[in-house]
């Protein structure tokens, strides 16, 4: 069997058997790297030379019994938002050209600790900010499916990596979508958990309280496998859960189960409406179908509230951008203008060069809704906005077990097609944003494709704690 | 209702936000600026009176620990990583005279 058709749970088993070596893995991974990295481009840093060596470290535990658990000697491809101790971390922004940070984030060190090798650091939109990974410093990702179309964002560049066989899995950060819209756009399974089931530390932050670190994975056996190894509770990030402690169960692997028999689903009449692009609205229904013929029950209702979580979420997603930016100071780390006179000089030309576009706008925007003035107009509306979102999500799952939607309102756009209209691209994000808000865990997983061949998404929406719930409608609708 | 951005904003806004931006930027930034703002003004079609603005969605308390430090000495790895280093130390231009 070619090795690079493996899952990650399914590599790892392969090692364990001594049919293939972690090292092999890693080998066939960085030449599918060498064959399509110029078409996708979906790595921004990446040392093959020490994840040759990690890899061989890995084998030599495994074959001492040291390492056995089911993501052992599988080669991983991680956000370059998430910090690697070592290795460049740049945020995809030239302010972090140079950045080396002197620890691991938490997942990554999880993951590590379970035996998976990190391949290199993926491509995102800068600071995780676009939903098509064309805001990055270091170009633009491309779409493996179709390399004229975006791979969606801000994770572009590690749903592309799965996609292509460029990994074998990767981590990526959804603060509105950022995992489960790039995963939809390149027909890979991506899940947001629960706020706080997986440490940020040692995330980069864009808007703390809506970021989730969550897997991209080839499937949904994978997927939960994965989510397993990065929960974990951690003293380091003051939002971190204790799900264990509170018995929320996180052996979500428990919940690979083929069967949605009495599953209550609901489906929101709200997604559904204008602006939904024909074929993904007959790809997602005909999912709901196939679930309610598995013996789920499917129903409409109205969520109502939606189409106010776009404009509440980019007043609070700014707003505590434009704090977190703060520290890119040019003092500290990373980029520092090379010509000013005198220290808010330097400030200001170290972050007007250092930040792209995009990342700019939203600092003014978030600056100004935080503004002496306007704070209660925009700031303090808007998280009042999130209270009744969150509400209306509490109403519909006193009914239902999961909420069932499309992940984006169209395939993958064309490059360039998104950039000169912001509100436009904001826009996109329509379904997937308001679970952000919420706290939820959401999934997304392949259900078909368009007549242009492109990979249209399926997305479940669980209430608090409940991905296990996802796992099993997912796995089950994988099934088929 | 439009909102329009004037230069005084524009300028108070690049002080908060460190941000030295061109005429050209400054244009873009209050175009930009005042559609997103229209586009968020959506917001007060809701009545939200008597609602909690709600800034963190799980009841989760204030996570206090000893005052112990419990990581090494990163300082050399630290500096590293600073765009000016002397003696030890992070380099910045002349804060006074």
């Amino acid at each position: 069997m070619d090795i690079l058709a493996y899952s990650a749970v399914e590599l790892s088993a392969a090692i364990k058997q001594g049919t293939v070596t972690a090292v092999e893995a890693m080998a066939a991974v960085l030449s599918r790297i060498d064959e399509r990295e110029r078409d996708i481009n979906a790595y921004v840093t990446m040392d093959r030379e020490q994840a040759l060596k990690a890899a061989a470290a890995v084998q030599e535990k495994i074959e001492k019994g040291e390492l056995n658990g089911v993501l052992a000697g599988v080669p991983v491809a991680v956000k370059d938002n998430l910090c690697t101790e070592g290795m460049r971390t740049t945020c995809s922004s030239k302010i972090l050209e140079n950045f080396v940070p002197t620890f691991s984030a938490e997942a990554v060190v999880n993951l590590e600790k379970a035996g998976a090798v990190v391949i290199g650091k993926t491509n995102m939109d800068e600071f995780a900010m676009g939903s098509t990974t064309e805001t990055s410093a270091y170009g633009v990702t491309r779409n493996p499916w179709n390399t004229d179309h975006v791979p969606g964002g801000s994770s572009g560049g590690s749903a592309a990596a799965v996609a292509a066989g460029e990994c074998y899995f990767a981590l990526g950060s959804d603060t509105g979508g950022s995992i489960r819209q790039p995963a939809s756009f390149c027909g890979v399974v991506g899940l947001k958990p629960t706020y706080g089931t997986v440490s940020r530390y040692g995330l980069v932050a864009y808007g703390s309280s809506l970021d989730q670190i969550g897997p991209l994975t080839k499937n949904v056996a994978d997927c939960a496998a994965v989510l397993e190894v990065i929960a974990s509770h951690d003293v380091k990030d003051a939002t971190s859960i204790n799900r264990k402690e509170e018995n929320k169960d996180t052996d979500f692997t428990a919940a690979l189960v083929d069967d949605v028999k009495g599953m209550k689903i609901g489906i929101p009449r709200d997604y559904f409406g204008e602006g939904l692009d024909g074929e993904v609205k007959d790809a997602v229904l005909a999912a709901a179908k196939q679930l309610a013929a598995k013996g789920a029950v499917v129903e409409e209702f109205d969520l109502s509230l939606v189409a106010y979580a776009i404009p509440a979420y980019y007043t609070i997603a700014a707003a505590e951008a434009s704090s977190n930016l703060e520290r890119f100071d040019g003092i500290k780390y990373g980029y520092r203008a090379a010509s000013f006179e005198g220290l808010h000089d330097m400030y200001k030309k170290t972050r007007s060069e250092g930040f792209g576009a995009e990342v700019k706008r939203r600092i003014m925007l978030g600056s100004f809704v935080l503004s002496s003035g306007y704070y209660d107009a925009y700031y303090l509306k808007a998280l009042k906005v999130k209270a009744m979102i969150k509400n209306a999500f509490d109403d519909a799952f006193a009914k239902y077990d999961l909420i069932l939607g499309p992940v984006a309102p169209t395939t993958a756009p064309k490059q360039g097609e998104s950039l000169s209209d912001p509100l436009k691209m904001y826009l996109g994000d329509i379904y997937t944003i308001s679970v952000n808000l919420a706290g939820l865990p959401a999934i997304s997983l392949p259900c078909g494709k368009d007549s242009k061949g492109l990979p249209i998404g399926l997305q479940l929406i669980a209430d608090s704690f409940q991905e296990k719930k996802l796992i099993q409608a997912a796995y089950t609708y994988e099934k088929q | 209702m439009a909102n329009v951005i004037t230069d005084e904003t524009i300028e108070y806004v690049g002080i908060l936000a460190k941000l030295a931006l061109s005429e050209e930027e400054k244009e873009q930034a209050k175009a930009d600026m005042g559609r997103m703002l229209d586009y968020i003004d959506k917001l007060a079609e809701l009545d939200t009176t008597g609602i909690e603005p709600m800034s963190h969605v799980l009841p989760v308390q204030n996570v206090f620990r000893e005052d112990v430090v419990t990581n090494g000495d990163e300082s050399e790895k630290t500096l590293k990583n600073a765009p000016g280093e002397k003696d030890n130390m992070f380099m910045v231009p002349k804060t006074f005279e």
